[in-house]
């Protein structure tokens, strides 16, 4: 069971995706989890064939750590005549079974140690998948495996009715206009009651300091006006990607902000993955990642904004977006506030915050203008950092910010 | 438009490509004073003269290779195969020369000749004159092979193949040729379009040339069943209109393939193939296939009609997938 959230200390297992014997890439999704927050999809992080599943789905609360399933990874070619697979893991330790077979395989190609648990060891000479056993394979026709996957209905519970007991596209649009309304109110009561601990865990152990800047917005929304006119609404960009983007490059400068605190010491992160707050309908929010926000260039940053907020209103989150942000970055748009002192989602270093552009009277070479002005400000976790670097912090997003084109 | 026959729309499909282009000629068995084995050319004899319509030794290797030689020769030849049994023996004609040349020649030569010939069973010529070998010509590369099984088709596709710089084969389901329709007149088709005969939701019937009736009539069968069903003509075998078949499928979830030729590597096969490699996620049934027993064509009339796919056995495939 991942931890899937900094605050996550157990999960159900909501389904598998994945079937004993099926090959797993790295990032493939092998299974749902629900966690106080989200549904959320867990990728592998290994590349393998999935070897045995130890868990079924199930309203079992699992601690983070439970071993889930085996994967068994890959390296070179197998014997003719694999061992016998046992329920434990021991003996399948890799044992060549012949010199050449082993001479073949160079070192190098040893695949990395094996997910969960660590008993299982790297195999030198792996096993092809193995065809699932007669009878395990429920017989669904593609069709009604694609759709059912869609809607999230597990296969296992459905009665076929086609020929030879397959189930078909029918039996699954039977199954979801059968299914009881969806469980959005105890989803929300578990969103409220994560948010509440993460909060107060936030509050109790992280000294907070805050700052706030002014920042000009009139060039960055000058350009962006020009940028799009020529555009179709589809290849528009808003203004909160442009925060995004200063944001995350502002983190290069000051790295120290970007990371985590674990065990009474700040960890940097070298990879800058901008978590954004997104509000749910209904209340609650979540602040999943924009991967490499610093690297990605505005379009595709705008894409992967629109569906993030697309698929966190869904509840269809990858495991990696919700457990990898490195900072959160909170922007309160439309809503007519003019600033936001954020709490720090743990265990990260810092929130970046922006309130809503208003226009203002300002001062610009001496005589009062009316400009659009933005509020940012800073949350930084004193353990980590002093109000110094965070200064330095926010004087970068506004410098990056008077040079649009340059983002 | 015009009603006519198969028959007729064949005939005057070539008495009109011959009027416009001097180059077009007709040759073959019995094609001449006979009138053709299927009377398809009766009467053309008489209009164009014996230079244009030219009665051939019972040759097919020969008669095949003198059409390639014209073709190549800036000619415009139609050469009519009895029937699609006889033509194995102009098979190294069709196979190593007609089809091959243009990529031999390195582009230099094209052989634009159009090979007609009868295939199919149903009307008692047993075990040597029945059998659909349209399948065999269609895998090979160079040559496009056409399958009309309507009268408008016939026309139509006749005078498309005729436009052509490189060689058509054209199999007419001889028990299509009395068969009544409209011809439309002007139209020049597309080789390689596929046709929907009749929309419908619950699955996709394919079928081409002489299974295509039957199929319909299947279709107006399973209706009344409440099985809404979908029925594609391939009208070419190659080029094969995989967009038409892949886009259908993906609409019914369930395809079946009707052909007269034996199920063991038949043209079927290929379809269905095509359709797990491009419509797999879309499939809620395995893709089934009618085809015709694997014997050599019966003679007696009630084991040729049992060897041969008729609506009812489509009928029977189409609700084993439901």
């Amino acid at each position: 069971m991942p931890r899937l959230g900094a605050d996550m200390t157990a999960g159900k297992l909501v389904k598998w995706l994945k079937r004993p014997g099926e090959r797993i890439k790295r990032g493939d999704i092998i299974a749902i989890v629900e966690t106080d927050k989200a549904n959320v999809d867990v990728e592998s992080f290994l590349e393998g064939a999935l070897e045995k599943i130890l868990v079924q789905p199930g309203d079992e609360r699992l601690p983070v750590g439970t071993p889930l399933a085996l994967i068994r990874t890959e390296a070179g070619a197998e014997p003719a005549a694999p061992a016998a697979v046992a329920a434990q893991a021991a003996p399948r330790v890799a044992v060549p079974t012949a010199d050449a077979a082993s001479a073949m395989v160079p070192p190098a190609t040893v695949a990395p140690a094996a997910v969960a648990p660590a008993a299982v060891p790297p195999r030198v000479v792996p096993t092809p998948v193995p065809p699932a056993a007669a009878g395990e394979r429920a017989r669904i026709s593609p069709a009604a495996r694609n759709r059912a996957l869609e809607l999230r209905i597990d296969p296992a519970t459905l009665t076929g009715t086609g020929p030879q007991g397959r189930i078909t596209l029918a039996d699954v649009e039977r199954a979801a206009q059968a299914a009881p309304a969806n469980t959005a109110d105890t989803r929300q009561l578990r969103m409220r009651e994560a948010i509440a601990s993460a909060m107060a865990r936030s509050k109790r152990e992280i000294p907070h300091y805050y700052l706030a800047c002014t920042i000009d917005l009139g060039r960055a929304l000058a350009w962006l006006a020009e940028r799009n006119a020529g555009r179709a609404v589809t290849g528009r960009l808003i203004y909160a990607v442009l925060l995004i983007k200063a944001a995350a490059l502002a983190l290069r400068e000051v790295p120290e902000l970007n990371g985590f605190w674990i065990d009474n010491r700040a960890r940097q992160s070298e990879a800058i993955h901008a978590g954004i707050a997104i509000s749910l309908r209904g209340g609650g929010l979540v602040a999943p990642a924009l991967h490499h926000a610093d690297r990605q260039s505005l379009d595709d940053l705008m894409r992967g904004f629109q569906d993030l907020v697309k698929r966190a209103r869904a509840w269809s989150l990858k495991s990696s977006e919700v457990s990898d942000p490195t900072v959160t970055i909170t922007s309160l748009g439309e809503r007519g506030v003019e600033s936001v002192f954020g709490i720090i989602t743990p265990p990260q270093l810092a929130l970046v915050g922006f309130g809503t552009p208003l226009e203002r009277p300002w001062v610009v070479g001496g005589q009062v203008a009316v400009r659009p002005l933005i509020t940012a400000t800073l949350s930084g976790d004193h353990r980590a950092t002093d109000g110094h670097r965070g200064a330095l912090y926010l004087a970068a997003v506004d410098r990056l910010l008077q040079q649009p084109e340059e983002l | 438009m015009a009603k006519m026959t198969y028959r007729e729309a064949v005939r005057d499909a070539m008495r009109e490509a011959m009027r416009a282009d001097p180059r077009v000629f007709l040759m073959g068995e019995d094609v001449g004073k006979y009138g053709g084995a299927f009377a398809v050319s009766h009467g053309l004899l008489e209009e164009f003269g014996p230079t244009r319509i030219r009665d051939t030794p019972l040759s097919e290797s020969t008669f095949v290779g003198a059409g390639i030689g014209a073709a190549l020769g800036g000619m415009r030849p139609i050469v009519e195969v009895m029937t699609i049994n006889f033509s194995l023996l102009a098979l190294d004609q069709i196979v190593n020369n007609a089809a091959t040349l243009r990529h031999m020649s390195g582009g230099q030569f094209g052989v634009p000749l159009l090979v007609r010939m009868a295939t199919g069973g149903g009307r008692q010529l047993a075990a040597q004159h029945s059998h659909s070998l349209e399948g065999w010509y269609a895998h090979i590369p160079g040559i496009k092979v056409v399958t009309p099984a309507t009268v408008a088709d016939a026309r139509g596709l006749l005078l498309a193949a005729l436009k052509q710089a490189d060689p058509v084969m054209m199999f007419e389901h001889a028990t299509l040729y009395p068969l009544e329709g409209e011809s439309e007149d002007g139209t020049i088709m597309e080789i390689g379009r596929a046709a929907l005969r009749r929309r419908g939701k619950d699955v996709s019937l394919i079928a081409y040339g002489g299974a295509l009736g039957k199929t319909e009539r299947a279709a107006a069968q399973l209706a009344q069943l409440g099985i809404d069903a979908e029925v594609i003509d391939l009208r070419s075998l190659r080029p094969l209109d995989t967009e038409m078949i892949l886009a259908s499928v993906t609409r019914t979830h369930r395809a079946v393939i009707v052909e007269e030729a034996w199920k063991t590597g038949g043209f079927a096969a290929e379809v269905c193939a095509r359709i797990m490699e491009g419509a797999f996620d879309a499939l809620d049934a395995p893709v089934a296939r009618v085809c015709g027993a694997e014997v050599p064509m019966p003679y007696a009339q009630a084991l040729e009609q049992a060897a041969l796919p008729q609506p009812e056995s489509i009928v029977k495939a189409v609700q084993g997938l439901f």
